[in-house]
């Protein structure tokens, strides 16, 4: 039964690993950049929810709402003001300036709400009788698959998700279909952007605590998860998530708490000595 | 006939490389123009010019009246220009389906279900594979399908890109045939072609590229019996 409990908290981790994970993955995807401030925003998300529900009153939905709004907005402005110029620049130049929005973000943040971490109330409590499952992991599981399955039905039918695929593949081509590729890759900034609120929410609400570098090591977990189950691959960044979650709950229960990071990233290592791509990283035969 | 295309003295280039220095050609409605000359020419980046892939620094092109040199190319499409590019570009990891589907991203889907009944029509053997991933078709496959891919847009002028590349004798052949059929079906094509033979028997007109300049214009005919044109490209 304790192992069950574990199992369960693992698999809710990892929903919200799997959600961030997304983000990068989509991100990485189409635009062939790692997008290291991705962990900041949710950071961002969840500041912006918690003075939603305590400063202006708002219920948690509306909160929610207003983080996602929020996060999309700054995920475009990021992309536009910083990316969308080094859209031909070497990837170096590219990922040295992610890490220099990340810490831009988290400085900005530590400016504006201080340095002192904020207590947040998670969004709904309390714990299924007689076992020791948290209502909060109940929901994360739900939300994680609702928007997996969104996701996916979203790139593989509609005309949008089709181009932005179309676009991850081979940008010049997706142009000469009459693809405008920069407006597509803001909206894959959007969309991760938007679901980064929503795990800021929820990370939030697991570990009730709220700080300017609170996005930051979940950010490097997500991204493992992505690596982990190749990335660029959407399925992949779902099950890389989860196994990530399920690997460091365990690590935490039956290891060591302090070790569960570095069994985390052993994994990882492991992995990728064995599977390259990751998990799912494609590889598609190709005849010419 | 009415002029379509008409790109007036233009110069592209590459870095510091003058790529393309003072090209001029025209294509009119209802006609095939082949663009031919050897390797590294500039046939594809003339191609790549007029779709605005690539900057044009000088020189204006002209499609329907309307100046394109200032037109992202995202918008070209939409006004009817479509371009199979070089190494067909299809999407690999798409099925032949979704690939059909993102040629007609710039149509409403008014003409959706007929155009891909027309291009099925055409090219039977995407129809057959239509559920398949784009990169396990054979190469003459690939090249149909980036071909009806671009039919889907419903262009008023169709720029293909070395459609024999890479294929085997029996399939550049077909492809030609596909070519000439599209032609009798009032497609307006301009083809850029290294297998200068068969472009030139299928042309109306024929332009002669020759490291960044056209050295040489005239019909297919008069360019196939010309004895320069026979010495560098015909092998005689």
């Amino acid at each position: 039964m304790e192992f069950f409990s574990h199992l369960i908290s693992g698999i809710s981790l990892g929903s919200v690993y799997a959600i961030i994970a997304l983000g990068y993955t989509m991100v990485y995807g189409i635009a062939k950049m790692l997008n290291f401030a991705h962990g900041d925003v949710i950071m961002v998300g969840g500041y912006i929810s918690l003075l939603a529900m305590t400063s202006l009153g708002l219920p948690t939905w509306a909160a929610i709402l207003l983080a996602m709004v929020v996060c999309t907005i700054l995920g475009v402005i990021i992309e536009g003001l910083a990316y969308k110029p080094l859209r031909s620049a070497p990837s170096l130049a590219v990922l040295i300036t992610a890490i220099g929005v990340s810490y831009f973000l988290q400085n900005a943040a530590l400016l504006v709400w201080g340095a002192n971490p904020k207590a947040y109330t998670p969004i709904i409590k309390g714990s299924v009788p007689h076992l020791n499952i948290s209502y909060t992991s109940l929901l994360t599981i739900c939300v994680c698959i609702v928007i997996m399955i969104a996701l996916t039905l979203f790139t593989n039918k509609s005309k949008m998700g089709k181009a932005m695929r179309a676009c991850s593949e081979d940008k010049p081509a997706a142009q000469l279909m009459g693809i405008n590729v920069n407006r597509t890759i803001s909206l894959t900034f959007a969309i991760g952007s938007a679901l980064a609120a929503i795990a800021g929410v929820l990370l939030c609400s697991f570990s009730p605590v709220l700080a300017p570098t609170t996005g930051s090591m979940p950010g490097i977990k997500a991204f493992t998860a992505a690596v982990f189950g190749g990335i660029g691959s959407i399925p992949g960044a779902f099950l890389g998530g989860i196994f990530i979650g399920i690997i460091e709950s365990l690590a935490k229960a039956y290891i060591s708490t302090q070790l569960a990071n570095s069994v985390v990233f052993a994994v990882l290592i492991i992995v990728l000595l064995v599977r390259p791509a990751g998990l799912l990283g494609k590889y598609v035969p190709e005849k010419v | 006939m009415s002029q379509i295309l008409k790109v007036d003295n233009i110069n592209v280039y590459y870095g510091a490389i003058h790529a393309i220095k003072g090209v001029s050609l025209e294509v009119n409605e209802g006609e095939i123009v082949t663009l031919i000359g050897s390797n590294g020419a500039g046939k594809s980046t003339t191609l790549k010019a007029i779709s605005n892939l690539l900057h044009t620094k000088t020189g204006s092109i002209e499609f329907n009246g309307e100046k394109l040199t200032h037109i992202p190319p995202h918008k070209i499409v939409e006004m009817g220009l479509a371009h199979v590019p070089e190494g067909r570009r299809i999407f690999l990891q798409m099925t032949v389906q979704e690939n059909l589907d993102m040629g007609a991203y710039t149509q409403s889907g008014k003409y959706f279900d007929e155009d891909l009944e027309k291009v099925y029509e055409q090219f039977p053997r995407l129809k057959e594979r239509r559920k398949q991933i784009a990169g396990t078709l054979s190469g003459g496959e690939q090249q149909m399908l980036a071909m009806g891919r671009a039919l889907m847009s419903r262009p008023k002028l169709l720029m293909l890109d070395e459609p024999s590349m890479g294929l085997a004798p029996i399939l550049v052949e077909q492809i030609f045939d596909i070519i000439k059929d599209l032609h009798k079906k009032g497609t307006t094509i301009l083809l850029v072609e290294q297998n200068a033979q068969m472009a030139l028997s299928v042309a109306d007109r024929a332009y002669v590229m020759e490291t960044g300049k056209i050295t040489l214009s005239g019909t297919g005919k008069e360019l196939a019996s010309s004895d320069s044109v026979i010495k560098a490209y015909l092998g005689g």
